[in-house]
């Protein structure tokens, strides 16, 4: 006899405060996927190898050059910015509604200490923890492919984690807002493939029209990408505090609103 | 801690969901120690009250102290103090049972040693010790509230709060939580539960308060309540033919309610109608004493509700 749904009168605009409980709540979720480490790592390199060796010399062996990068370094270092953004939009949106909806684990936690901005910034650090999991298993194949092979590319660890965080607010958003799972083929057909497609990871996006450059100019993806690439590639950064700032924003937005949401949907 | 004041403190409580009064102004106190039952029929808003009291849902209006502290606003130090048991249980499926309780000991803080010695003597105390390593998927429901219930004292706490603990569970487990509830209280835990066991409450609660449409309509000890409500004795007749019940409003032998077959008198003064009823061979009849049961349809009638 809880009624959830609509209550607008409870809705609490405030800002979000999370304090050490989100830690805890990010710990569970690293305690279940090292139970199912084995299944998990398996897709994280075995995919990237595919592509890189499918595409990555397949593809290659045609185009040769992009961008001034041989085309496997190209598509290894666009797939480092579209693996943290794929992964930790599916961790926010379908795993974290399988844990708010039907496993209940979020009312299972709100009968702790626990409040829900611990568990919306817990998930929003463990979405961006996968993100960097998934990247950092790209990039090691891609050294090891020889694709890439400059130690500023290390420096695209934090990027990773600065990118699965922008994934991960409007994921969570989306999941706040779902009544059920079918709003996330909708999320990821009409947001994140697009975005996978349009935003720099299989060719430069200055090769589009003009006016759908100026679409994909405001994307995440399309400065994550520009952020990524050259750090892994070894080459001078450009517009580095625009692309920060931009993927902060897409994060920072994102978490705020799935707080707001995520409150307005688990307390009454 | 002694504090003298209540455990739960509520004064004109509200809860209004889009309008709609859930819960229209109630006054509880339950007292340090005692087993405190609240009851009423489905939708009565015995489960929006639980709510408000561990804050997951947000009171409209009136005053509410949990622990001396104010909810919703100290929700978090609360909690700490507070175990849940909830209605449906909500154990986390991707671990094992040891694992639940390890990971539900990490949300307040607990030290990875100090949780481990708590978890061995909690599997211990349900009876689930060679149970430890075995996943949710697997266990059966008796099972599963018995960890609910493990997992609820995980942060040893003061007051423990149990929605239908044991609903749907077979009289062996039922048996076994109500000793370890009776346990529990002893240990000077303070207990609040609902149910729609009559005999349950009657058994287990110290106080209890009967809900029905958002209001507390009767509330003290089971007996109290009983005496206040319902006349001592109850006697039930089976198919009671026109000319007995004629005879029985005639003779003003006790408040008459008729459900189905049967007839219900309340009466004070059973020795002498039972006594009347043996020389008719041919009417089944069953004399008892009066329950919580008959207070419960007493206020809240026998119309079925959803």
């Amino acid at each position: 006899m809880i009624g959830r749904k609509g209550a607008f009168h409870d809705l609490s605009w405030r800002l979000p405060a999370p304090g050490g409980g989100a830690l805890a709540v990010w710990r569970r979720n690293l305690l279940v996927w090292r139970k199912m480490m084995g299944a998990s790592l398996l897709f994280n390199f075995g995919e990237p190898l595919i592509y890189l060796v499918g595409l990555g010399y397949g593809l290659g062996m045609f185009i040769g050059e992009m961008g001034g990068l041989p085309y496997r370094t190209f598509l290894a270092t666009g797939l480092l910015a579209s693996s943290s953004m794929t992964t930790a939009s599916m961790e926010g949106s379908y795993s974290v509604y399988t844990r708010m909806v039907p496993q209940q684990t979020y009312d299972g936690m709100l009968a702790t200490p626990l409040e829900v901005d611990d568990i919306v910034a817990g998930e929003m650090m463990w979405c961006a923890t996968k993100g960097l999991i998934s990247s950092a298993a790209i990039l090691l194949v891609a050294v090891l492919l020889g694709a890439i092979d400059s130690w500023q590319a290390l420096w695209c660890l934090p990027a990773f984690m600065l990118v699965g965080l922008c994934f991960a607010g409007p994921a969570l958003l989306v999941a706040s807002l779902a009544r059920s799972w079918d709003i996330f083929a909708y999320y990821v057909t009409l947001a994140i493939t697009p975005m996978f497609i349009f935003c720099g990871v299989f060719y430069p996006t200055s090769s589009l029209p003009g006016g759908v450059q100026d679409v994909v100019g405001i994307l995440p993806l399309t400065h994550a990408v520009a952020l990524i690439r050259p750090l892994a590639a070894g080459l001078p950064l450009d517009h580095v505090a625009l692309h920060v700032a931009v993927l902060s924003a897409y994060a920072l937005l994102g978490f705020y609103l799935a707080a707001v949401l995520t409150r307005r949907r688990l307390i009454a | 801690m002694h504090s003298p004041d209540p455990v739960i403190l509520a004064r004109g409580l509200c809860k209004n969901f889009n309008g709609l009064a859930a819960v229209r102004g109630i006054d509880l106190d339950v007292r340090r120690g005692v087993c405190f039952g609240l009851l009423g029929p489905n939708g009565a808003g015995k489960t929006t009250t639980l709510k408000m009291f561990l804050g997951q849902c947000h009171k409209s209006g009136g005053e509410l102290r949990v622990l001396g502290m104010a909810m919703p606003q100290q929700g978090r130090k609360i909690r700490r103090r507070m175990g849940v048991v909830p209605q449906a249980d909500n154990l986390d499926p991707d671990f094992t049972v040891y694992e639940n309780l390890l990971v539900y000991a990490s949300y307040f803080g607990i030290a990875r040693p100090l949780a481990r010695e708590r978890i061995d003597e909690l599997l211990d105390f349900v009876g689930l010790s060679d149970r430890a390593a075995t996943h949710i998927g697997e266990l059966s429901g008796g099972m599963k509230r018995r960890l609910s219930v493990a997992r609820a004292l995980i942060n040893d706490p003061e007051l423990l709060i149990l929605d239908e603990p044991t609903t749907g569970l077979d009289p062996q487990v039922r048996h076994l939580l109500w000793t370890r509830l009776r346990e529990l209280k002893r240990s000077g835990k303070t207990l609040l539960l609902t149910t729609h066991y009559m005999e349950e409450a009657e058994r287990l609660c110290d106080e209890l308060a009967i809900m029905d449409h958002g209001r507390i309509i009767a509330q003290g000890s089971p007996r109290a309540v009983i005496r206040q409500f319902v006349e001592p004795d109850v006697i039930e007749i089976q198919g009671c033919p026109p000319p007995l019940h004629a005879g029985l409003t005639a003779a003003n032998a006790g408040r008459l309610e008729i459900f189905g077959e049967t007839t219900y008198v309340y009466t004070a003064d059973a020795q002498a109608l039972a006594l009347c009823l043996k020389q008719s061979p041919e009417i089944s009849y069953l004399h008892r004493p009066a329950n919580l049961e008959d207070v419960f349809l007493k206020l809240t009638g026998r119309d079925l509700r959803e």
